[in-house]
């Protein structure tokens, strides 16, 4: 596979969120907004391409029966990593993220691609492909965000242009759903040719 | 690699050992800053609830209620009191644990409000926030004394609960009137 597949594979092909539908919960939970939703995907994104460029370099020296328990704690220092520098620095996107930062460590993707991918390939290729996956995750987090946003609250990445609210229910729970579902419909019927 | 005991207690020791060592690092890194976050955003908080003042009582009083604690802050100028801050909470938000700071002038009446964390519903609960609605102006100028603390709805009190945010209402509420009462009994 060139380098340059391996980077676009993560924007359609392999999108974590409408292809591959993994790490449901952070991105049902965070993208009530559009804000939140690029700030949680970026989070994401670093801790995904750091984590696979460590463990692609690492991967020769760790004994296959003990691979998941020491991909996790590298995954785990870069997820604390990533929160301190948040609380310190972002104090308010770090509000609104809240609990979903330290489940970045549970999300399916990042043991997924360090699993599959930079186990198995070199430093450079684990960068590209943590790089692509992340940036597919943290669109299509973003666009998700967008959408509950416009129709949830009326506004766009948080400026606002109708008075008193929007429907109110795309900014809950159920609204999530709704709005990923039909954004998934419309993802695969706009990339069907492409795969 | 072929697992044998000792190479996996080796690169598992050696791979928390590290990692360890590097979140310690970044810690100590970011704990002064944390820490100034933490504080600016409280000091913010005062300055946005209280009339304008020249400085802030040194000695902040800390009232342990229900294992949590209530902090007075004296705004002063010159030798006069402005204005008392009270961070108070409420553990009986939608989301859980509410907490606000709330501004009163010397005789009780509530000067401003201002939300410090939260966790209700976006679009709903978070309408406490000034930002947001006008919920939270309906205190400003009030005093409990003869404005009951309490949501309408609920025949106790003459406050306009939030639509759809009863809940989430009624523990502003109650975290303002705790907040009041400590303020007249501490004051």
């Amino acid at each position: 596979m060139s380098n340059l597949k391996i980077f676009t594979k993560g924007l359609i092909k392999e999108n974590p969120t409408f292809s591959l539908m993994l790490g449901m919960c952070p991105t049902l939970g965070t993208t009530t907004s559009a804000v939140n939703g690029l700030g949680m995907g970026v989070a994401t994104m670093f801790v995904l391409i750091m984590s696979n460029i460590v463990i692609s370099m690492v991967k020769n020296v760790i004994p296959d029966k003990v691979r998941i328990p020491a991909f996790i704690v590298i995954i785990a220092s870069f997820v604390t990593v990533v929160q301190l520098c948040m609380e310190a620095y972002v104090p308010s996107l770090y509000n609104t993220l809240g609990v979903f930062i330290p489940l970045i460590v549970v999300n399916c993707i990042i043991l997924g691609r360090a699993e599959a991918f930079a186990s198995k390939n070199n430093v450079f290729k684990s960068m590209l492909d943590g790089a692509g996956i992340g940036l597919g995750f943290t669109l299509s987090l973003t666009l998700l965000g967008m959408v509950r946003e416009l129709l949830g609250s009326g506004s766009f990445f948080g400026y606002k242009f109708i008075a008193g609210d929007g429907m109110l229910v795309f900014v809950l729970a159920p609204g999530a759903f709704i709005v990923l579902s039909y954004l998934m419909v419309l993802f695969n019927k706009f990339t069907a040719k492409l795969k | 690699m072929k697992s044998s005991l000792r190479n996996m207690v080796m690169v598992l020791l050696l791979i928390t050992l590290i990692a360890s060592a590097a979140v310690g690092v970044v810690y100590q890194l970011t704990v002064d800053p944390i820490q100034a976050a933490k504080e600016a955003k409280i000091v913010n908080a005062v300055k946005e609830v209280l009339p304008p003042f020249e400085s802030l009582n040194k000695e902040v009083k800390a009232i342990p209620v229900e294992g949590d604690t209530v902090r007075i802050y004296t705004a002063e100028s010159g030798k006069d009191v402005v204005g008392y801050a009270v961070e108070t909470f409420s553990k009986n938000g939608f989301g859980g644990m509410i907490r606000i700071m709330v501004g009163f002038l010397p005789d009780g009446t509530i000067n401003s409000t201002s939300v410090i964390s939260h966790s209700e519903t976006p679009g709903l609960g978070d309408k406490m926030e000034k930002s947001k609605s006008s919920f939270a102006l309906q205190f400003e100028g009030k005093n409990p004394e003869t404005f009951k603390l309490g949501v309408k709805k609920d025949g106790t009190g003459d406050v306009d609960a939030i639509t759809a945010s009863t809940i989430s209402s009624r523990a502003f509420v109650d975290a303002v009137k705790r907040g009041y009462e400590k303020v007249m009994e501490n004051k």
